[in-house]
């Protein structure tokens, strides 16, 4: 038909071949079934953590002590609610004073160095590190070897903060990198110093986004259980000491989902319902801060 | 504030150059700033470096024994980790092979296919994907998904289950919690995590080639096909092998609907067991055994060496996948 290199059904004729036109379909229809068939999961759990949560959650449930006997109705899940906003207040803590100041390191003073490429690629290599070996890491230098200092609150902590660090400070190095060069030179010009210039007026301009970004690091610690596993041990009721055992709502979930009693399962689906309310939360005020700030700034 | 010089700029940047103090605090503050970034790369050499120690009596032993060995017997002082590599190299295997098709094909639908108006509504539904913990996608798998899976299982075995080869696979008596289900719940968490980085891939070819693929009169599937797919491929390796690695070391779900097998079993419709849900499941009680501990925590490096490998393999591919499309 042609005689150019060009595959010949794509010069000449003027309308597309059926044949063509039906392997352009298949992949479209490959393309939105996807979507579709990816989207049924998230409804599917949405509406199971709802139904079933809901006609579990009340004000009893939500203020009452863990009961003893798993088996039967009643009590609640105060404990590990309160379990779980210390040990992600106290992680976040540690984790993202550490983070924002090695994420300081790479965006201004290391850039390409060596030194700085190197973290950098280990911090994205750490966010792909198991939590469960987070966990038993922890346990080991902490808890039952290592230092010996048994179950806690803080070991816990210590657990969830190693894996929020290297989301913090990949999130914080973009936030800085969006600061405009202009502000550094103007800052610059004005004769400051390098660390004046970045407290005074590189972190004030970035400081919406890396709020956010470890609000969502905070989010995403609080749904985590492997970590908790070995290190938080067992608490029935709460006990605001760092050096005191702990519980926290996905250990609850995975205590009574492994348990196949009634009055177990539903406790395990109400603190689910709660435990997803409390990540949404934390997002969605994260992403209320990081609007706030922004308007300040402006 | 301090006062402010005739030239309106603060007094005290003026006078701080003079000051050899600022020079100490700009370098303390810079040694500190080295110092948190540095703590990444110490954590991970203690991770190593703990670990390791904590599991050397397994691994001076019979390092070997450990990792090859096929019985898995603590009563017996036997621990050899094949059947949990086996169930996690399985596992990881069956949600490849679900998510891989599926995320590709959501990023396409976002990037090439959709219109405005859902481009943006259905990026921000699968990221709610990662937004679910992981204990919370086990509870419904476990309570909700496993006895219709079973159905569905029965079915399958019950028509292929006959068939010399595919019996091996597809066979047996099919149980709910098993290697299959468990796939099933990681390809659902791993999609949002390959989808992401595939959209990033995608996004990297300029739209003037679409263009001119498209002005040439190729239909959208054959533009794909030819300037799209070939200058991809290696980064989309990389977004799957991320994938990937988030896969091996899922602890929760696999745990709660995996079931419980201390044998190589072909039967994908039988329980299994992954290394990381052993370890959650018998680490509590092995703690007084200092063989069995030894041997979980040697799961526990393995594990973190195969990931740390997967890791690395994958951020190499995708960086230099990146560094070419900038070219």
């Amino acid at each position: 038909m042609t005689t150019t290199s060009v595959p010949t059904g794509w010069v000449g004729d003027r309308s597309t071949s059926p044949r063509r036109r039906f392997a352009d379909g298949v992949a479209s229809v490959w393309m939105i079934g996807s979507v579709i068939v990816a989207l049924i999961p998230l409804g599917f759990i949405a509406f199971y953590v709802v139904a079933k949560g809901i006609s579990v959650i009340s004000w009893s449930f939500l203020t009452k002590n863990i009961p003893i006997i798993s088996d039967s109705a009643g009590g609640g899940i105060a404990p590990a609610i309160a379990g779980t906003l210390t040990l992600t207040l106290v992680a976040a803590v540690l984790a993202v004073p550490l983070g924002v100041l090695a994420a300081i390191y790479l965006n201004e003073y290391g850039g390409e160095r060596p030194v700085a490429r190197v973290i950098r690629f280990m911090a994205d290599v750490m966010t792909g590190v198991p939590s469960i070996v987070m966990g038993l890491f922890v346990a080991m230098i902490w808890v039952s070897a290592g230092l010996h200092r048994g179950f806690s609150t803080l070991a816990g902590a210590l657990a969830l903060a190693c894996l929020m660090l290297p989301i913090v400070i990949r999130s914080s190095e973009e936030m800085l990198k969006l600061v405009p060069d202009e502000l550094r030179q103007a800052s610059d010009a004005l004769g400051a110093r390098r660390w004046v210039t970045v407290t005074r007026v590189v972190l004030p301009a970035a400081i919406a986004g890396i709020v956010s970004g470890a609000m969502l690091a905070v989010a995403r610690a609080a749904g985590e259980t492997a970590p908790l596993l070995f290190t938080i041990g067992v608490s029935r009721k709460f006990v605001p000491r760092l050096d005191a055992q702990n519980t926290a709502l996905p250990i609850q979930i995975w205590n009574n989902a492994q348990e196949p009693v009634r009055a177990a399962q539903d406790r395990a689906w109400g603190a689910a319902l709660t435990l997803i309310v409390l990540v949404f939360v934390l997002t969605v005020i994260a992403r209320l801060v990081a609007a706030r700030f922004a308007t300040q700034e402006r | 504030m301090t006062a402010v010089s005739s030239t309106g700029v603060p007094d005290e940047y003026i006078s701080s150059r003079s000051r050899s103090s600022g020079v100490w605090v700009d370098r303390s503050f810079r040694g500190v700033a080295l110092g948190a970034g540095l703590s990444v790369l110490a954590i991970l050499a203690l991770i190593a470096y703990f670990t390791t120690k904590q599991a050397w009596p397994i691994f001076q032993f019979d390092a070997w024994g450990f990792v090859t060995g096929t019985r898995w017997d603590p009563t017996n002082n036997k621990f050899g980790a094949l059947p949990f590599i086996y169930g996690t190299a399985v596992a990881s295997a069956i949600a490849l092979a679900f998510a891989v098709p599926l995320s590709i094909g959501i990023a396409l639908f976002t990037n090439e296919l959709a219109p405005r108006r859902l481009k943006k509504p259905v990026i921000y539904l699968v990221d709610l994907l990662a937004a679910i913990p992981s204990v919370v996608y086990g509870l419904w798998a476990l309570a909700v998904l496993e006895s219709p899976a079973q159905t569905v299982y029965e079915k399958i075995s019950d028509t292929i289950g006959k068939i010399p080869l595919l019996g091996r696979v597809f066979g047996g008596v099919p149980s709910g919690a098993s290697l299959m289900t468990a796939g099933v719940v990681l390809a659902i968490m791993m999609i949002p995590i390959v989808t992401a980085i595939s959209r990033e891939v995608l996004a990297t070819i300029s739209q003037d080639d679409k263009n001119a693929a498209l002005a040439m009169g190729a239909t959208r599937w054959e533009m794909l096909r030819a300037c799209v797919f070939p200058r991809v491929r290696s980064g989309l390796v990389g977004a799957v092998m991320l994938g990937m690695g988030r896969a091996l070391g899922e602890t929760i779900a696999v745990a709660l609907v995996i079931g419980s097998n201390q044998k190589i079993d072909s039967h994908i419709f039988h329980a299994g067991d992954s290394m990381a849900s052993v370890i959650a499941h018998e680490f509590g009680e092995a703690a007084s055994q200092p063989r069995y501990r030894a041997a979980l925590i040697g799961l526990a490096v393995l594990l973190f060496v195969f990931t740390l490998v997967v890791n690395i393999l994958a951020r190499w591919i995708t960086g230099r996948a990146e560094r070419r499309a900038a070219l």
